[in-house]
């Protein structure tokens, strides 16, 4: 080697690649103002549509008056589901093999349902044009409660057969949609039945909404010369998107084009298919002008898909010391008017047979119904991989009711039953196979950081104190340790409407020695440019910031299934790492012959390729790709580029300990969080700044969802919280401070062994944050509570405890 | 989210404003920072075809410190919480404009409009019976005042007659001990329940005693036989729960997203307890 080449290692920190804390590249327009939303879309000519929505959680449309909102200047067209029948697009498939009106056909199911589209020159007047739409309604009976709606008389869905079954098998009842099983019912009862110590509880995860900062949009723009449809819009999974806009309208695909621009956050609740897409396509291809729909704050938290709302009934036994012998489970899911819930398609309860966390249990039964209600259709997995964070809370509350059954400390639970590191790969009772895990390590690690032996000791005095009458603040000690399954995934048995859950990556080196990718994902805010740079820059040996990455744009992109799940880095990532190796393989060759030896001759050293034995002989990347571009190479077409689609062999199983530490005012409801410790093993650690932001954003939703963010329903079916007045949103005051920390313990099957993260933060936050307030009650005698536990909720369980004297 | 349309005026002096508010009657509503009544425009609550901006309207500027304090009532919360002459004769201002909604709401929200909007959920009505203030208002026929405990009558209902515009409150530098106690859900919120206290000191006895409650009733409460109960007194444990208990008899909450009646009462008797605990530390 001759003195001008810099160490290896300091050539590696040119690149920054894996495990650089590399600054965001995006955050350079985001903090500058220069970021292209939907909302910032403007085209000439372009109109604007707004919704007449139903007062109504249930109603017939009696009739539907639209000539004032035409009479109104400007107004150029009133949308009703009459207009949308010829064309069949009154309806419109779900991804959960349901369907759903697009407006108002006959009927209203759920408050704020679409039931006219109004069309104007600008947004004022399309809002004007909808307060003129008159529709007269005959109220329905009301059904909030999914228990109740199995049992009543009231139809909900007219347009079912009920005797039919649904997409997912028999319906039992006229207001079930379906049922889902897994695992082994008679042999887990039996297990149960025979046990030592069993603890039954109903656990419910209420019904909560992503609440990006940006709101569901669109434009919609047909060229009606060459025939070509453009579609800007919020989707979380455009190309996924544009299939469907052809299956449903009839276009060949080749002549629609999908471009999600910069998206503000979308948390699952921009994974579907929305009617105001659906009408604004219709509308421009109507009108031959673009045509926006953005919606509003109250419309996004009505009407586009909530989360959760999953009733689950449990049962977990044990021997006397301790050891969990069996898991039962059966949940009420209450999906509202239409099942809209964004699973892969043979999932209709997502991967909620992932309750069994991170506890080595032998037996277990899952049963889930799915119901309709007079609520909004959704079901989307909020920040989390489908119905994780329902399954990581299920456990790990049974969790602790059990430890309570046993009188036993519940970290001390947890340890005894976790999955041991040399039973990985490790199947579970409910059918997964968990890649790699190290949960002991992790565990203790946690345990030692926040001092736990000493703040039980603590704890036992402040009961002391309170019991005394010296304080009024009791002290909860919220522990979790939660597994999540992501990376959808396989396409043996991973997909949506028939689109295999895979995802790709096209790289093209440019002669100079930078790049290109384009990927089929789409970032919401994750920072995809910043991380999938990265990743190529270790595999190819380019610096990352010499490496553009492109995503979004159906007619530029490779086919992928999007961005949500944590599936971006599992599958999209392995995608990149795959296809860098193709690049690095041809670069090999070209070296070879440029070095003048076999191909075998020459390694690759971070950045070049060099002779073995005879590292000053060597060809830069950089030398390399100019070469592709400039030699005539026997044997070796010019030009350097590859892609990679990535079908992953299995999914990954990130995991972490989390300990929260929470004092509560007994009187007033308040809380407050000393300390939140949050360890991650997310595997390989891509960029370490990245997923301490991700850490942070979600354990800060997680507050939220446990703490107080709720929609919450009145008997008649109006929306309670439908302003940011009462859906909590927190902001920086509310925020506690978070410590992080990780382990890593890579997955096998990963290119890079890495695992995704963006999600664990609200799958194990959730748990943690309740299980303090559960724990601060616990040597009162509470066993459960439902969230959110806002201040009058803690309120009401100190006053049911008769902690108020 | 989408207001209707409306014509809009910024005047320059409050003649004008009155003359427009004479000439629209109903269909005309001024507007100072806007916090409260945009969001009924957007929300379509409110449909207002004339808005009278009073932002232009020097006379309804300025803080005049003293004796008798006035504040305009264009006035914003930020500049209650930035003036330090303010904030030594009048604390318990800018300890109450902290706790309203959160920084850029204070940049634009107003003590006029907070006061004269009636709106239970805001902090100033309480904070203003709590200080005995007295409300200048101004109409085609002139000036006149209205004390702030004769103000309100139910939400949105209050003396002002719809040709008259805020123009300053005006009170008495507190004397004493002071504490204004608010518990709500999250920065932005209106009070789960919130007390006003002031109470001054005689040796170790209390002189006089002021307690005023926001978002317990659909008016403010101030509660005089509250009050009454700490006077002459210690201000014992036991006094203290006299006054919470008269209190209670005095406010009339309605359940919400933020709690049931009983719990509210409950929260309502802990802010008290703990404002006057604290206005007494003070005095």
């Amino acid at each position: 080697m001759n003195d001008m080449t810099p160490d290896r290692n300091e050539r590696k920190a040119n690149l920054k690649g894996l495990g650089s804390s590399r600054k965001r590249v995006e955050d350079l327009r985001f903090t500058q103002g220069k970021g292209n939303y939907v909302d910032d879309i403007k085209l000439e000519g372009m109109l604007h549509g707004d919704f007449v929505r139903s007062p109504y959680a249930h109603a017939r449309i009696k009739s539907i008056n639209t000539d004032a909102a035409m009479a109104l200047d400007g107004v150029l067209a009133v949308l009703t589901a009459k207009d949308l029948e010829p064309l069949g697009l009154h309806w419109m498939p779900t991804l959960a093999g349901d369907k759903q009106m697009v407006l108002a056909d006959g009927k209203v199911l759920f408050q704020g349902q679409e039931v006219a589209y109004v069309v104007a020159k600008d947004r004022y007047i399309a809002a004007d044009g909808a307060e003129l739409v008159e529709v007269e309604y005959e109220e329905l009976p009301v059904l909030v409660d999914p228990f109740e709606a199995l049992k009543s008389d009231v139809i909900l869905r007219e347009d079912l057969d009920p005797k039919a079954d649904g997409a997912h098998g028999p319906r039992k009842h006229h207001n079930h949609i379906f049922t889902w099983e897994v695992g082994e019912k008679e042999a887990t009862e039996q297990v149960i039945d025979s046990s030592d110590v069993v603890a039954e509880e109903m656990v419910y995860y209420h019904r909560t909404h992503p609440c990006p900062l940006e709101t569901c949009g669109c434009v919609a723009s047909m060229d009606k010369v060459n025939g070509k449809l453009t579609l800007y819009g919020t989707f979380q999974a455009p190309h996924a998107i544009r299939t469907v806009v052809s299956l449903i309208s009839g276009l060949e695909e080749h002549n629609i084009r999908v471009i999600s621009p910069d998206i503000g956050g979308g948390f699952g609740n921009k994974v579907g298919a929305y009617p105001g897409y659906v009408c604004s396509v219709v509308a421009s291809i109507v009108t031959g002008l673009p045509v926006k729909w953005v919606e509003d704050r109250m419309e996004n938290l009505m009407t586009t898909a909530f989360a959760r709302d999953y009733w689950m009934k449990g049962k977990i036994s044990a021997t006397k010391e301790g050891k969990i012998t069996g898991l039962w489970c059966h949940t009420t899911a209450d999906h509202g008017g239409f099942d809209a819930c964004a699973d892969p398609t043979k999932f209709p309860a997502g991967f909620m047979n992932i309750c069994t966390g991170s506890y080595d249990i032998p037996t277990a039964y899952l049963a889930v119904d799915g119901v309709y209600t007079n609520k909004a259709p959704g079901g989307v997995a909020y920040r989390c991989s489908f119905r994780v964070t329902e399954a990581a809370y299920f456990i790990e509350r049974m969790i602790e009711v059990l430890a309570i059954e046993l009188n036993m400390d519940a970290a001390e639970l947890r340890r005894i039953n976790f999955i041991k590191q040399d039973q990985f790969p490790y199947t579970s009772a409910l059918g997964w196979e968990y890649d790699s895990g190290d949960y002991h390590t992790a565990w203790d690690k946690a345990l030692v950081a926040v001092g736990y032996d000493d703040l039980r000791k603590e704890q036992a005095q402040r009961v002391e104190d309170f019991k005394a009458g010296k304080t009024r603040k009791l002290l909860g000690i919220g522990l979790t340790h939660f597994t999540e399954i992501v990376g959808a995934g396989p396409v043996k048995n991973c997909d949506i409407l028939g689109l295999g859950m895979f995802d790709s990556c096209e790289i093209r080196i440019h002669p100079t020695g930078s790049a290109i990718a384009r990927l089929g994902t789409i970032s919401q805010g994750q920072g995809h440019a910043t991380t999938f740079a990265q990743i190529l820059a270790s595999e190819i040996g380019l610096p990352a910031d010499s490496i553009t990455i492109e995503e979004g744009d159906t007619d530029t992109a490779p086919y992928g299934l999007g961005t949500y799940g944590s599936r971006s880095t599992p599958v999209a990532g392995a995608a990149t790492a795959m296809a860098g190796r193709k690049i690095r393989a041809k670069a090999q060759m070209i070296a070879a012959y440029m070095l003048e030896v076999h191909d075998d001759d020459v390694e690759f050293d971070v950045d070049r390729f060099v002779v073995k034995g005879a590292p000053e002989r060597f060809k830069t990347m950089k030398e390399i790709a100019f070469a592709a571009y400039n030699q005539a190479i026997p044997g070796i077409e010019p030009g350097l580029e590859a892609v990679s689609y990535y079908d992953p062999p299995n999914m990954t199983y990130p995991f972490g300990a989390y300990i929260c530490v929470m004092e509560i005012d007994v009187d007033t409801g308040e809380h407050e969080i000393r300390q939140f410790y949050a360890l991650d093993d997310c595997g390989t650690r891509i960029n370490p700044m990245i997923i301490e932001g991700q850490v942070h954003g979600g354990l800060t939703e997680a507050l939220a969802i446990a703490m107080g963010q709720e929609i919450a329903y009145d008997n008649m079916g109006n929306v309670k919280t439908g302003t940011l007045m009462d859906f909590f949103l927190p902001t920086a005051w509310e925020t506690p401070n978070y410590t992080t920390d990780h382990t890593t313990t890579p997955s096998p099957h990963h290119p890079i062994g890495a695992k995704g993260v963006g999600e664990s933060p609200n799958v194990g936050g959730v748990p943690a944050f309740s299980n303090a307030v559960h724990d601060a009650f616990r040597p009162f005698g509470l066993r459960q509570v439902h969230m959110p536990h806002d201040h009058w909720r803690i309120w009401k369980t100190a006053n049911d405890l008769g902690l108020h004297g | 989210m989408i207001p209707a349309a409306f014509d809009y005026y910024r005047p320059n002096d409050l003649d004008g404003v009155i003359s427009l508010l004479q000439e629209h009657g109903d269909d005309a509503r001024v507007i100072a920072g806007g916090h409260s009544l945009i969001p009924l425009m957007k929300l379509r609550m409110a449909e207002v075809p004339h808005l009278i901006d009073l932002q232009s309207i020097e006379e309804l500027t300025g803080i005049e410190n003293g004796a008798r304090i006035r504040i305009g009532a264009m006035t914003t919360q930020a500049d209650i919480i930035d003036n330090a002459s303010l904030a030594s004769s009048a604390p318990i201002l800018k300890e109450a404009s902290l706790q309203i909604a959160d920084p850029q709401v204070r940049y634009m929200g107003t003590v006029g409009g907070n006061v004269a909007n009636g709106d239970p959920g805001n902090d100033m009505p309480g904070l203003m019976q709590c200080l005995d203030a007295t409300f200048i208002l101004r109409g085609p026929n002139g000036g006149r005042e209205v004390k702030a405990r004769d103000f309100y009558h139910a939400a949105y209902m209050t003396e002002r007659e719809d040709d008259e515009v805020m123009v300053a409150v005006t009170f008495d530098a507190p004397k004493g001990g002071y504490a204004y106690e608010k518990q709500k859900r999250k920065i932005g919120d209106y009070a789960t329940a919130a007390a006003a206290v002031i109470i001054s000191k005689d040796g170790s006895k209390c002189k006089e005693a002021s307690i005023a409650m926001t978002n317990l009733s659909d008016t403010p409460v101030f509660c005089g036989a509250a009050s009454d109960c700490l006077i002459g007194t210690s201000v014992s444990a036991e006094d203290i729960k006299n006054a919470v208990n008269s209190m209670i008899d005095a406010i009339d909450p309605a359940e919400d997203n933020r709690g049931p009646v009983e719990f509210k009462k409950h929260a309502a008797a802990v802010v008290l307890s703990r404002a006057i605990e604290r206005a007494w530390q003070r005095a």
